[in-house]
């Protein structure tokens, strides 16, 4: 039977997730609570829609002439888009004979099975969202150890796939010296980060959970100032040299 | 032909005719490097500029208009000359005796003319008053000596809207650098043979037309030479240096400015033509890099002090003060190698050394082969001040050659050897409505059209809705037909625009251009019959006064074939209607989808549509979905785009695009790179128009509450610049709405 891909929505115009222009596709589930998740909405298995990888293919298609004038590529985000492995395999599989670029946008939240294995095979980047380097405080944050994140990221690094690592900056969460100098550590680790980024939290998400009737839990987090951003941009060492695709 | 002025330059066939674009071709350098070589602003232009600054202020403290010549009408010789401030000009020449100061023009209607001075508290003289009213007949007056009943129903109930039919129509340009390159003397020679051999066997109508027409182009070059003369200038000559070239092409723009309000007056395409005598002066010596930034800057800041009178409503259609001085920058020509040289910078680094502005509206012809230098700094530009729009060279120049400029927005000819018949827009929403309602409007409920039969099933079904759909579009078409046929007779009759046309060829193509407003309303409105269900809500009269839909459907704007086809398929089928009715001077029917700022107006004048659409809401601006309907992103909307045939609308497919800056990449490199592939991976699909907006809704709602505080502000909307604060509040309001590509 032909694989199905749940999908909660399409952007045609990604520009920040992935080198160029991207199109990025929002998987539908994702097995985290993270408190400051932008895209709630995506976190119910049974919402979203069914796309046959076809569809899929139509639509990236059309997008062609503008990612290859970018250099850009098809990103695949979520939600987690490692819930799907098998549709991914084949989008990205159709991908390759396009000569289009791949990546996965994921908090690398599942154990790696053989269809993940084989899902990167396919991946050309991986922009791995680092939760958090402290278990404690990622249970506290997302509602899961980081025990899948971590060894996602050096399951990456041992395989030689090159990656992006971000982490979001939350007041108050995730923006202990400690931690981050913790983090840095972990980062030099690994053999194939090629960018590693700061993503300040922000509240524009705030909606979707009211949409959906639920409590947003960081109404009292205020989105970090220019200058929290770059304490941690500089206790993490990003330098412009770091930011190479 | 010989002149000393020449010295230098390569001769061809246009040293023994009239013809810019092969001194073009002989002569221009093309330029394939980046932005690095250019100059900032002279002392000089800074004090100068201040100056107009502080004209500005005075203008908007002053409700709008600083002052108005109201007891001469308007010609190419009635003010004596005016100046900013004269020691620091290097390029002179106004409107008026003063600056700012705006001329009245009655021939288009001395109606309107009143009414316009009397909403800024002026009065037009007895003296105008009596000749207007009493002795000399104006445009608007034939206009409507003429029009049928049909059309009046259909104007005041707005099926047909912005007709110029009380102004004038504009979107002619006179191919000014004829007036640098031969000098006016040599320009009259070549009239006055067109006129010795404007005869035939018969002296029919149309010759007898056409030597009036020449005689009064004569006249005109003979006025443009007296007043050039009294700037102290003689251009019975070719202009020998690059500060002539600029100053007499600029009283070629002048005259015609001095001469008509039309609704768009655009300049053509002079940047590269003036870079030939501007590289010479360089290469001789005579001309520093500087000192050519600051002619083009004085020149620039003459065409941002260009003003017409006109009346609120006009401004209210139209936004803020309209001028449409078009420039069409850059390009490639037929032998492949590309029209952008160091003054297509040049003329876009103004909006560096003065600051963003609406006007002149510059216009860049893009192609996937443009140098990357120049497309860097057109992207770098276009991120810093919203000030550029974009037009598919690789697309028009297999229409129209290599030597076409843009009028008003994005209406496409070739310079001197093709004008247009202005002509607005019918309200395609409306069209439908009456299709269902049998031609009563859906507001009023006054019966517009002759009756047809209204459909009357609880559910609209597409079939049916099609086929009255297009019974009504072939109505539209004919009566609209009729109104342009009779504008421009009058107009050609009435207001006749003897110098633009006098810097044309004798044979020249006319266009009769036709325009839609509201494609994606009618595209969604039958995507929705198709795909959901719309059950129509009729008042006690019958009449159908909104519709519920039931389900969901595809949306024009989402890269979905299966609605983008719809709207295809309208564009084509009008098009064809219009092609099918006979034409004033058998101009060519073209069509375009744009509406400037006018979807606004035509919104509020449009009741409920079937596609959900509530009464009073504001329709798309020119070919864009409509708001908030577009789900996939920028490019999903371009690609609905550019599936429309520009076949069919050879008049211009306008799409506006706004974008926060944070959503075209992280930092300033990136956003560049990312703005060039998106217009690459556009344009090389054969569509044919952008607007780049890059701002912010916070700046945007700043602005709307400290005017003050940007009076340099400027926005793109469909195929034009305004300056943001000098729209109405719900334009405003409109803009901020129109969809801002913001990724969360």
């Amino acid at each position: 039977m032909e694989v199905l891909g749940r999908i909660h929505s399409f952007e045609s115009f990604g520009t920040v997730d992935g080198p160029g222009i991207r199109y990025v596709i929002f998987m539908q589930g994702c097995p985290l609570k993270c408190k400051y998740c932008h895209n709630r909405d995506t976190w119910d298995f049974s919402g979203g829609e069914e796309y046959s990888v076809d569809e899929v293919i139509d639509r990236i298609k059309r997008c062609k002439s503008y990612i290859d004038a970018s250099g850009g590529g098809v990103t695949v985000s979520g939600g987690e888009p490692l819930l799907q492995p098998q549709f991914l395999i084949e989008l990205f599989k159709r991908l390759k004979e396009l000569n289009i670029s791949t990546a996965l946008d994921t908090a690398g939240s599942l154990k790696i099975n053989e269809k993940i294995e084989e899902l990167l095979k396919y991946t050309d980047l991986v922009i791995l969202d680092i939760k958090h380097i402290n278990n404690k405080k990622c249970i506290e944050l997302t509602g899961v150890p980081n025990e899948n994140n971590i060894n996602f990221a050096k399951y990456l690094s041992e395989k030689n796939i090159p990656m992006w690592i971000r982490q979001v900056l939350v007041p108050g969460y995730t923006d202990d010296k400690e931690d981050l100098l913790n983090l840095k550590k972990f980062i030099i680790s690994l053999k194939t980060v090629k960018k590693v980024e700061i993503l300040p939290y922000h509240d524009l998400g705030k909606f979707k959970w009211e949409n959906l009737g639920e409590k947003y839990p960081l109404a009292d987090v205020k989105p970090p100032v220019a200058k929290e951003i770059d304490r941690a941009k500089k206790l993490l060492g990003i330098c412009k040299e770091n930011h190479k695709a | 032909m010989n002149f000393i002025e020449w010295n230098g330059f390569k001769t061809g066939n246009w040293t023994k005719e009239i013809n810019v674009r092969d001194f073009i071709q002989k002569n221009y350098t093309p330029y394939e490097g980046n932005a690095d070589f250019l100059a900032g602003p002279t002392e000089r232009t800074k004090k100068l500029w201040e100056e107009v600054l502080e004209l500005y202020k005075k203008e908007r403290e002053n409700g709008g208009v600083l002052d108005a010549s109201t007891d001469v009408a308007s010609t190419i010789t009635s003010h004596a000359p005016g100046y900013i401030d004269k020691d620091l000009e290097t390029i002179v020449g106004l409107q008026t005796d003063k600056p700012l100061k705006r001329a009245i023009m009655p021939e288009g209607g001395i109606r309107i003319v009143e009414k316009s001075c009397e909403a800024y508290g002026f009065k037009v003289s007895e003296k105008i008053e009596d000749i207007y009213h009493n002795y000399r007949k104006t445009h608007n007056d034939g206009v409507f000596s003429a029009y049928t009943p049909e059309i009046r129903a259909a104007r005041s109930s707005h099926l047909l809207t912005g007709l110029p039919d009380g102004y004038g129509r504009g979107r002619i340009i006179g191919d000014y650098r004829r007036v640098a390159l031969y000098g006016i003397d040599e320009l009259i020679k070549g009239k006055k043979e067109d006129f010795a051999n404007t005869r035939g066997n018969y002296m029919s109508e149309d010759i007898i037309r056409e030597r009036e027409e020449i005689s009064e182009q004569i006249k005109a070059l003979e006025d443009l030479k007296k007043m050039a003369e009294s700037y102290g200038f003689d251009i019975s000559k070719p202009a020998k240096d690059a500060k002539e070239a600029i100053q007499w092409l600029y009283f070629g723009y002048l005259g015609a400015v001095k001469q008509q309000n039309g609704a768009a007056m655009s300049i053509g395409r002079t940047s590269t033509f003036l870079d030939i005598y501007i590289k010479r002066d360089i290469d001789e010596g005579k001309l520093t890099e500087e000192e050519a930034q600051e002619l083009m800057d004085h020149f620039v800041m003459k065409l941002r002090l260009v003003r017409f009178l006109r009346t609120p409503e006009y401004d209210e259609l139209f936004s803020g003060d309209p001028v449409w001085v078009t420039e069409s920058i850059g390009g490639m020509g037929i032998d492949g190698r590309t029209l952008v040289t160091k003054n297509s910078f040049r003329v876009l680094h103004t909006l560096n050394t003065l600051g963003p502005s609406p006007e002149p509206n510059l216009t860049v012809l893009w192609s996937t082969r443009l140098p990357v230098g120049f497309k860097d700094f057109c992207a770098k530009m276009s991120i810093k001040t919203s000030a550029i729009q974009y037009e598919n060279d690789d697309l028009m120049r297999e229409y129209w050659g290599d030597d076409y400029g843009i009028a008003c927005c994005v209406s496409a000819m070739r310079i001197g050897k093709q004008m247009q018949f202005f002509g607005a827009r019918a309200n395609l929403a409306k069209t439908l409505t009456y299709a269902i309602n049998g031609g009563r409007d859906e507001v009023s409920g006054k019966q517009i059209t002759p009756k047809f039969a209204p459909v009357t099933s609880e559910y609209l079904d597409y079939d049916e809705v099609w086929e009255k759909f297009d019974q009504m579009m072939e109505y539209v078409a004919g009566i609209y037909m009729d109104a342009l046929n009779i504008i421009h007779y009058m107009h050609d009759k009435y207001a006749y625009e003897s110098l633009e046309m006098a810097l044309h060829d004798k044979d020249i193509l006319r266009t009769m251009a036709c325009g839609v407003a509201g494609l994606s309303i009618v595209a969604d409105s039958f995507s929705a019959m198709k795909y959901a269900k719309v059950k129509v809500i009729r008042d006690e009269t019958g009449l159908a006064v909104d519709y519920k839909i039931e389900g969901d459907y595809p949306k024009y704007g989402n890269d979905d074939d299966r609605v983008d086809e719809i709207a295809v398929k309208i564009q084509k089928v009008f098009m064809d209607k219009l092609r099918k009715q006979k034409t004033y001077r058998n101009a060519k029917p073209t069509m375009s989808i744009l509406t400037i700022t006018s979807n606004v107006v035509y919104g509020k004048a449009t009741g409920n549509t079937p596609d959900g659409r509530r009464a009073g809401t504001p329709f798309g601006p020119g070919a864009n979905p409509l708001h908030g309907r577009d789900t996939n992103g920028a490019v999903a909307v371009l690609n609905s785009l550019a599936k429309l045939n520009y076949k069919h609308s050879e008049d211009g497919i306008s799409y506006t695009f706004a974008i926060v800056p944070n959503a075209l990449g992280k930092d300033e490199e990136t956003r560049i790179k990312n703005l060039t592939a998106l217009l690459d991976g556009y344009f090389c699909q054969l569509s044919h128009h952008v607007n780049v907006n890059v701002f912010d809704r916070a700046l945007l709602e700043d602005a709307m509450e400290h005017p003050e505080k940007y009076p340099q502000l400027t926005i793109r909307v469909s195929g034009y610049a305004v300056n943001f604060i000098k729209l109405t509040r719900e334009q405003q309001l409109d803009v901020i709405n129109r969809t801002i590509h913001e990724r969360m």
